[in-house]
C-alpha cells in the first residue's frame, strides 16, 4: 500500500514535470514564431497539458499513436527529444521529421508516434488501418499492441470519422479514438457544429462504447484511457473517449481569438490544468513549493537548450530536395528544378530521389 | 508463354502474390463473396479466407485510408476501387496522405500500397461511371501510376506494384478485361517508369496507353497495308513518364499523334505534346495532334457516347491529316 502511494506520488510528480515542460515549450514556441524562427502554422497544446500527459501515461511504448496537427505536447510526453521537436519547428535537418514536416507533421518512428496530421481527421482512417495490421498479425490479449487515435472535437463531423468507426466496429480492431474536446473548432463552438454535442455518444451508431472525462484532470484522463486501451487489447473492442478541456490561446499562434468573451477567458484560466495539478499536489503533500520551483526551473533549462539546439542545427540543403519522395527507385523520376530543361543533366541534384 | 485474358492475368498475379507473401492482403467492395464486380478476385476468398480477402463496407475514404495505415505497419494491401470514378471519394487519403507521408515525415515511413481501379467509357454507363481520371493522380509527386494495355503488362506491372514500397495506382480498363495475349510464365516483373515501343515504324509515332494503346496497334496494322509505317509507343507508366522513349521515337519519325481516352484539355496528351515540343522540336515536321474525348459528361445514349469517345477511325483520320500536312507521299 505504502509502495503504491510512493509509486503514485512519483507518477504525479512526473506528470507535473511533463505538463510544465509542455507549457514552457509551447510558450517559447509562440515567442519563436513571433521572432520568425518558426514559419507556417503553429498550433499549441496550451490548456491541454493534462489531457496530453494523461493519455500518454496510459499508452505503452509498444502501442501506436496518431494525432492531430496540435501535436508538440504528444511528442514531448511520448519521450521525443525536446531539441528535435523544436528543430522541426525551425525546419532543420535534425528535426523530428527532418525539417520536411514542420509543426503539424511531427513523426517519431522509434517511439511509434506515427504522425501529426495537418488535414482535419486525415489521421483517423490510417490509424484504423494500423489497428487492422495489429489484428491481422495477432489476436486479442493483454499483451496485444493497440492504437490510440487522437482527434479534435470538430473532426467528429467529417465522413472519415464515421467511416473509420464503422470499420473498426465491423472488424473489431484494437483502437481507442480520443476526442480532445477543447470546445472550439477554430472559432465554432461544438454546439453549433455537432448534431450530438455530447461527442462521446457519437459512437452509438457503431455500438462503440463512449466515455466523457474531465480533460483537466490528468489522473482521470490516464485511468479512463488505460481502461479503454485494456478493452481494445483484450476484447478487440474499439473504444471512444472524450476529454473536455479548453485551449488557453487562439486556434493557432496568429489567432487573437476575438470570438471568445472575457468570461470565457476567465473560466479557462480558472480551469488551467497546470496550476490545478500543482495545487493538488501541494495539498496532498506529494510536492512542496521548492520541489515545484525546481521542476519549473528545469523545464526552462530544457526548453532553452532545445531552442539553442534548434537555432544551431543545420538547415536542409537544396541538394536534398528530392530525397524521401519515393522509397523504391524507378526509372525516369523527374528531378528538374523550376525552369530547368526536361532533357539534359541537372547538375546539382542528380540523386535517386529516394 | 501462355495465352490468357487480361482479367486472368490480373487474377493469377494476385493469387501468386498472395501465396508468396503473407503480408499481401486484398481489400475492397464485393471482392470476396461476390468475387469482384469484374470477377478479378474470383475464387480467392475460398482459397485464402476472410483474413486476407477483406470485403469492405462502401466507404472509399475509410478503406483506402485504412489500407494506408496497414501499409505503414508493413502490410502490403492491394485495394480494389470498383471504378476510378469512386476513387474521388478517397482522394484526400490518396493525395494528401499516401502520396506525402514518406516525404513529409522525413523518410521514416513508406506506404507499400496498391490501388487497382478500372477507368473507361463505352459501356453506356453514363457520365458518373465512364471517366478517365488518371491524370489527377499522375499529377501528384509521391504516387506512381501504371497503365498496362496487355495481359503480359498486367502481370508484370501489377507484380512490380505489389513489390514496390511506394503507393502505386494500377489503372485498368473495362474494355480490356476480356482482351487476350501471351503472358510469360513464372515470375515476370515489369519496370515501372518505362514506356515500350510496341511496334516499330518510320513515318509517324502514335503515343497511347491502356485501351488506347490497343486501338493504336490495330490502326498501325491496318495502315501498314497501305504502306504507312506507324510506330507505337505504349506509355505503360504515367508517373514516372518515360520522356526519353517518346522523344527518341518522334525524333526518328518526325511526326506524332497522341491517342488518349481522357478529356483533351489538361490531359495526358497535353503533357506528351509539351514533352515533344521540348525534346524533339527541331525534328518535328508537323504539329503534335491529340485524339481525346470530347469535353462533355459522357451521355448514356449510344450515338452520343460513340460521338464523344476517341476511336480507331478518329486516330486514322488524324494520322492521315498529319501526314498530308507534311506532303507525305508514302
Amino acid at each position: 500500500m505504502a509502495e503504491d502511494a510512493t509509486a503514485e506520488g512519483d507518477a504525479l510528480r512526473e506528470y507535473y514535470r511533463q505538463m510544465v515542460l509542455i507549457r514552457v515549450f509551447e510558450e517559447r514556441a509562440a515567442e519563436m514564431y513571433t521572432r520568425a524562427k518558426i514559419g507556417g502554422y503553429c498550433h499549441l497544446n496550451l490548456g491541454e497539458e493534462a489531457t496530453v500527459v494523461g493519455l500518454m501515461a496510459a499508452l505503452r511504448p509498444t502501442d501506436y499513436l496518431f494525432t492531430t496537427y496540435r501535436d508538440h505536447g504528444y511528442a514531448l510526453a511520448r519521450g521525443s527529444e525536446p531539441g528535435a521537436v523544436m528543430a522541426e519547428l525551425f525546419g532543420r535537418t535534425s528535426g523530428l521529421s527532418g525539417g520536411r514536416g514542420g509543426s503539424m507533421h511531427l513523426y517519431d518512428a522509434a517511439r511509434r508516434f506515427l504522425g501529426g496530421y495537418g488535414i482535419v481527421g486525415g489521421q483517423i482512417p490510417p490509424a484504423t488501418g494500423a489497428a487492422l495490421a495489429l489484428a491481422y498479425r495477432g489476436g486479442p490479449g493483454a499483451e496485444q499492441e493497440a492504437v490510440m487515435c487522437v482527434l479534435g472535437d470538430a473532426a467528429t463531423n467529417i465522413g472519415a470519422f464515421h467511416e473509420s468507426l464503422n470499420l473498426a466496429a465491423v472488424w473489431r480492431l484494437p483502437i481507442v479514438y480520443v476526442i480532445v474536446n477543447n470546445q472550439l473548432g477554430m472559432g465554432t463552438p461544438v454546439e453549433a457544429a455537432a448534431g450530438e454535442p455530447e461527442l462521446f455518444r457519437r459512437g452509438c451508431s457503431y455500438r462503440i462504447p463512449g466515455e466523457r472525462v474531465d480533460g483537466n484532470d490528468v489522473t482521470a484522463v490516464r485511468d479512463a484511457a488505460a481502461e479503454a486501451l485494456r478493452r481494445a487489447r483484450v476484447e478487440h473492442q474499439p473504444m471512444l473517449l472524450e476529454t473536455v478541456c479548453y485551449r488557453l490561446r487562439g486556434h493557432s499562434v496568429v489567432d487573437p481569438a476575438r470570438y471568445r468573451s472575457d468570461e470565457d477567458n476567465a473560466r479557462a484560466r480558472a480551469l488551467d490544468p497546470v496550476p490545478m495539478l500543482r495545487d493538488r499536489l501541494f495539498e496532498s503533500g506529494v510536492l512542496d513549493p521548492p520541489g515545484a520551483a525546481q521542476i519549473e526551473a528545469q523545464a526552462e533549462q530544457v526548453v532553452a537548450a532545445a531552442v539553442d539546439f534548434a537555432d544551431r542545427a543545420a538547415a536542409p540543403s537544396p541538394d536534398t530536395l528530392f530525397q524521401h519522395v519515393y522509397a523504391t527507385p524507378v526509372a525516369n523520376l523527374n528531378h528538374a528544378l523550376p525552369g530547368e530543361p526536361l532533357f539534359g543533366s541537372h547538375s546539382s541534384h542528380t540523386g535517386t530521389g529516394v | 508463354m501462355a495465352m490468357m485474358t487480361y482479367r486472368q492475368a490480373l487474377h493469377d498475379t494476385l493469387r501468386a502474390e498472395l501465396r508468396r507473401d503473407d503480408d499481401v492482403l486484398l481489400m475492397g467492395e464485393e471482392i470476396g463473396v461476390f468475387e469482384g464486380s469484374y470477377k478479378i478476385t474470383a475464387g480467392l476468398l475460398s482459397e485464402f479466407g476472410a483474413r486476407r480477402i477483406r470485403d469492405t463496407p462502401i466507404c472509399e475514404e475509410g478503406f483506402v485510408g485504412a489500407a494506408i495505415g496497414a501499409a505503414m505497419l508493413g502490410l502490403r494491401p492491394v485495394v480494389e476501387i470498383m471504378t476510378i470514378n469512386f476513387s474521388l471519394l478517397a482522394i484526400d487519403q490518396i493525395v494528401n496522405h499516401a502520396a506525402k507521408m514518406r516525404s513529409m515525415f522525413g523518410g521514416q515511413v513508406s506506404v507499400p500500397l496498391v490501388i487497382r481501379t478500372p477507368g473507361g467509357g463505352g459501356q453506356q454507363l453514363a457520365a458518373t461511371h465512364s471517366q478517365n481520371l488518371e491524370v489527377w493522380y499522375a499529377h501528384v509527386p509521391g504516387l506512381k501510376v501504371v497503365a498496362p494495355s496487355t495481359p503480359a503488362d498486367a502481370k508484370g506491372l501489377l507484380t512490380a506494384a505489389i513489390r514496390d514500397d511506394d503507393p502505386v495506382i494500377v489503372l485498368e480498363n473495362l474494355a480490356l478485361y476480356n482482351t487476350k495475349g501471351e503472358v510469360p510464365e513464372g515470375e515476370h516483373i515489369a519496370d515501372i517508369g518505362t514506356a515500350a515501343v510496341t511496334r516499330t515504324g518510320h513515318d509517324i509515332t502514335v503515343v497511347a496507353y491502356s485501351r488506347a494503346a490497343v486501338v493504336a496497334q490495330d490502326v498501325a496494322r491496318r495502315l501498314a497495308e497501305e504502306g504507312i509505317s506507324v510506330e507505337v509507343v505504349d506509355l505503360r507508366s504515367l508517373r514516372p513518364l518515360d520522356r526519353d522513349t517518346i522523344c527518341a521515337s518522334v525524333r526518328k519519325t518526325t511526326r506524332a499523334v497522341v491517342l488518349e481516352d481522357d478529356w483533351l484539355s489538361y490531359g495526358i496528351g497535353a503533357e506528351i505534346a509539351a514533352t515533344i515540343a521540348e525534346g524533339a522540336f527541331d525534328r518535328l515536321d508537323a504539329p503534335v495532334r491529340r485524339v481525346a474525348a470530347a469535353e462533355v459528361p459522357l451521355p448514356y445514349a449510344k450515338p452520343l457516347e460513340v460521338a464523344a469517345l476517341p476511336d480507331a477511325a478518329g486516330l486514322t483520320r488524324v494520322i492521315r491529316e498529319t501526314l498530308d500536312a507534311t506532303g507525305f507521299a508514302g
